[in-house]
């Protein structure tokens, strides 16, 4: 009888863990493409945790539904279950057991904190830290992204770009040529550093294909640093609530590689700066309309609000209405 | 099944000195009665709770499409913002300081809260916020649209520039709420504290009232930063002062502290009770002791301790240097040691007893699996790297929905199933119950499962239009969230029908260990003829020993025929 419970538990950490390693391989599939080196390393620990989460998750639900299943008080049965009140050892090793298990999964989320090396809005010295990757250590994971990061931080400088956001616009300033976009072009396998600036609210600076975020805090600069790694258009969301066009408040986000990039700025410069078109502002103009308005208008009327700044006047705006393709 | 056959002496029914009539009508007067304030929470906060979900059910028809197309986007902003104020200040916390008031003086053998005047004031402050809070939408500019967290400089911004706000009204509502649940915290500790019955030591009081005490711990030292940073942002949104506004030199990320420190421990102070009842559920429809009691009840209290120290991982994003997100890290990890001794204590007392799935097991159970889910991304939430992608995500509204409502809620609907025979005397239908569970559990999956792969792929939280490719899981979500709506009917229809005309029967119809079940159903204005003297711990089955001395111990140590058929039967 005995051996027979071995026996099942064996067989059941078995599918357990198998069912875990599937779906740690799986939660890659959930994510946007991995546009940047800090994504890689993300996802890495994401999955990590998924394996993790889902071996807990299985371990204690199957105890769990086996005692539903199989201890069930028979219908004219009274009687009381065994008086058993608890067990030392299991106990302690149910507490020391999630102890190691967090403490572990600290560990590696700091060092996969390192080797991303985001930057803390307080860092205002601007050093460049080759010395922060540490290839001395062994590596949980994959070293490939962090190599990719540190690549990007030796052999160019880092671009300079500042961003400055609004109730409800992004602009993207590139200082080494003094334009302005309303889409944010971003060299690929090039380290970038942002300068984060809000004229108004909080603002949340976040690009899931990146899987970074920032959140923009007026009367701050924040800098912030990040390595794209593929090509391709992404979208930039305001992840902070902002006021009433918050939602609208996107921007597309071109990763190309570099001597595009550079086309892009020198055409960009050669642009005469032109009012782009703004959600916010249409929305908000058109909801203001007197006439003609009540076609593609809401079923419920609102209220007033903030009326959202002009629509910036930029070298470069989007021909068409940002549209990004599906992730 | 008429002969009821316990003779707890049919005693003085009416009320002595509490001043209510004994009828219906006592719960629309200023009782000072613990139980009568306790239904009368119950009842009041059930109805926000409805409010609250059609705020919801709208937000939920919006987002079936990815364009804003239902409600104005500045209708929209204020449907989640109240959907959430609704559903925390005039809901879950009500509700459960109302289980409570109702149980704890009956659990721990007392005639009433320590202070019952003041019970009654902190109740009747709630129907004043619910009624601020539902006439903002009336006031120009609308009601709130800054979110629950209200954070500056966007709460600031006042568009029609008139001072009488929903803004103003929000903060308002929120500070009276404040008050209101610092005095209950106030009664409850002193109740805990001073006045179990005689022979009621700590390891002897149920795991329950450890989980009220505990909760109503945080509420003491938390509240005051709320209630301080509620203050600090009225008086920049009135008479213009600058501890926030950026332009005029003022932090808007120091109130994210003030807000948070508070904020994050209540969610303690409300999954804490539920973890509560679900202790003392368990072992009664399980026939079995709750495994670990005492470390079970300690855990409650080390939860209080840690959780004010983890405020930080809300704002990982925000402008937090790195030292901090990496100790607050750490600290927030740390809840899961405590949460988890309670998951384990829960599977291995119902392992190998003699369950019956009554529906206020079901709900605890499925409470239990629910919450399992929410604290395993709960700890991925702790992560830094991991917070920083899913941060102000639809990741973040799926975990504290899993929290809210697949274990809270469903620990509130376990509560008041297992004790309704008790607070009136009937049994409820168990069909219908067994309904009610089944469309909640599965309205639970369906709205919050789909939200977090949303949440991984970048769907911010609070969007009121979105891109094409969030649109399948929203569909799925909108569904659950009408679901959800719906099954809160099978729920009322119960509750209702069988107040009025339910089966009888009788004090104890769980068979179960523990004060309350001792005296009659409904119980009499002081609840206890006699003092009761407590001679044992909780949870005796399978002991058959005595839970007190001086009072006969009717369906614990041995069971009247009448008790023993089961409802079913």
């Amino acid at each position: 009888m005995k051996l027979r419970a071995i026996l099942i538990m064996t067989v059941y950490a078995i599918l357990v863990a198998m069912t875990s390693l599937w779906m740690a391989k799986q939660s890659y599939s959930w994510f946007p493409p991995e546009a940047a080196a800090e994504a890689k390393l993300l996802d890495d620990l994401f999955s990590l945790f998924t394996g993790l989460g889902t071996f807990i998750y299985l371990g204690v639900i199957g105890p769990f539904l086996y005692s539903l299943v199989f201890h069930r008080a028979s219908k004219y049965d009274m009687s009381d279950g065994p008086p058993i009140e608890g067990n030392t050892w299991l106990e302690i090793v149910w507490t020391a057991v999630p102890l190691v298990l967090v403490l572990t999964l600290s560990f590696v989320s700091y060092r996969t904190y390192e080797k991303m090396a985001v930057r803390g809005p307080m860092e205002l010295v601007h050093l460049h830290m080759p010395q922060m990757m540490q290839p001395a250590y062994a590596e949980p994971f994959d070293s490939k992204p962090q190599q990719e990061i540190q690549n990007a931080v030796e052999t160019a400088p880092i671009e300079q770009i500042d961003v400055t956001a609004k109730q409800w616009a992004w602009i993207f300033h590139y200082p080494e040529r003094d334009i302005t976009s309303t889409e944010l072009h971003l060299p690929v396998d090039r380290r970038v550093r942002f300068t984060l600036r809000s004229q108004d609210v909080l603002h949340g600076f976040y690009i899931p294909a990146f899987r970074l975020k920032q959140d923009v805090v007026p009367n701050h600069e924040i800098d912030f640093e990040l390595t794209p790694v593929k090509t391709g258009t992404y979208r930039l969301r305001d992840s902070m609530f902002s006021g009433t066009y918050f939602a609208a408040n996107q921007a597309d986000v071109v990763v190309q590689p570099f001597n595009e990039y550079q086309q892009w700025l020198a055409d960009a410069a050669a642009g005469l700066p032109t009012p782009a078109f703004n959600q916010a502002a249409f929305e908000y103009s058109r909801a203001n309309e007197r006439e003609g308005a009540t076609k593609d208008k809401v079923a419920i009327r609102g209220w007033d609000t903030i009326p959202p700044a002009s629509p910036p006047v930029v070298n470069y705006a989007p021909k068409h209405e940002p549209d990004s393709p599906p992730a | 099944m008429t002969n009821i056959s316990i003779e707890a002496p049919e005693a003085v029914r009416g009320q002595p000195y509490p001043g209510a009539p004994d009828n219906w009508k006592r719960f629309f007067t200023f009782s000072t009665d613990h139980k009568v304030i306790g239904i009368q929470y119950i009842v009041t906060s059930f109805f926000f709770f409805l409010i609250g979900g059609t705020l919801s059910m709208v937000m939920r028809g919006e987002l079936i499409t990815p364009d804003a197309d239902l409600v104005d986007r500045t209708v929209y902003n204020a449907l989640f913002t109240m959907h959430g104020s609704i559903m925390l200040f005039m809901w879950t916390f009500p509700v459960l300081v109302g289980l409570g008031n109702y149980l704890v003086p009956l659990m721990i053998g007392a005639r009433d809260m320590a202070f019952p005047r003041l019970n009654a004031v902190s109740f009747w402050m709630v129907p004043v916020v619910g009624i601020l809070m539902l006439a903002s939408f009336l006031v120009p500019g609308g009601p709130s649209q800054s979110g629950w967290w209200a954070y500056p400089p966007v709460s600031l911004q006042n568009p029609t520039g008139n001072l009488l706000n929903g803004q103003v009204l929000w903060i308002l509502a929120v500070a009276i709420s404040g008050v209101s649940s610092i005095m209950g915290g106030v009664n409850f500790v002193t109740t805990i504290f001073k006045m179990r019955s005689p022979g009621m030591t700590w390891f002897r009081t149920p795991a329950f009232v450890w989980s009220v005490l505990a909760a109503q711990l945080i509420q003491l030292y938390g509240l005051p930063a709320l209630t301080g940073g509620a203050i600090m942002l009225l008086l920049d949104l009135t008479i213009g002062t600058s501890f926030f506004t950026p332009e005029r030199g003022g932090n808007p990320i120091l109130y994210q502290h003030f807000f948070w420190f508070y904020s994050h421990p209540a969610v303690y102070v409300m999954i804490l009770p539920a973890f509560g009842m679900f202790s003392e559920i368990l072992p009664v429809h399980a026939r079995k002791p709750l495994f670990g009691y005492r470390v079970i009840a300690a855990s409650s209290i080390l939860i209080t301790v840690v959780s004010g120290l983890v405020w930080v991982h809300h704002m990982f994003a925000s402008a937090t240097p790195s030292w901090m997100r990496i100790l607050f890290m750490v600290t927030s990890m740390l809840v899961a040691i405590p949460s988890g001794i309670k998951v384990f204590g829960w599977v291995a007392t119902i392992w190998g007893g003699k369950i019956r799935f009554t529906t206020p097991m079901l709900f605890a159970l499925g409470g239990i699996s629910n919450w399992l889910f929410a604290g395993i991304t709960g700890i991925f939430l702790a992560s830094v790297p991991i917070d920083i992608h899913v941060n102000n995500t639809y990741f973040v509204v799926g975990h504290f929905h899993y929290v809210l409502y697949g274990a809270i809620v469903m620990g509130i609907y376990a509560g008041i199933y297992h004790w309704f025979p008790k607070m009136t005397g009937r049994m409820y239908y168990e069909g219908l119950g067994k309904l009610h569970f089944a469309l909640t559990y599965l309205g639970t999956a369906l709205t919050f499962l789909p939200m977090h792969p949303l949440g991984l792929m970048g769907m911010p939280r609070r969007v009121a239009s979105y891109d094409l490719e969030f649109a399948y899981w929203n569909v799925i979500a909108s569904i659950g969230g009408f679901l959800l709506g719906l099954s809160t009917l099978p729920f009322i229809l119960n509750m209702v029908s069988s107040w009025i005309r339910g089966e009888k029967v009788g004090n104890n119809p769980w068979r179960a260990y523990g004060l309350e079940w001792l005296t009659s159903s409904p119980p009499t204005v002081e609840n206890f003829e006699e003092t009761p003297l407590v001679v044992s711990g909780p949870y005796g089955y399978g002991r058959n020993q005595p839970l007190v001395g001086n009072i006969p111990n009717p369906g614990l140590t041995e069971f009247p025929e009448s008790l023993t058929q089961q409802q079913t039967s």
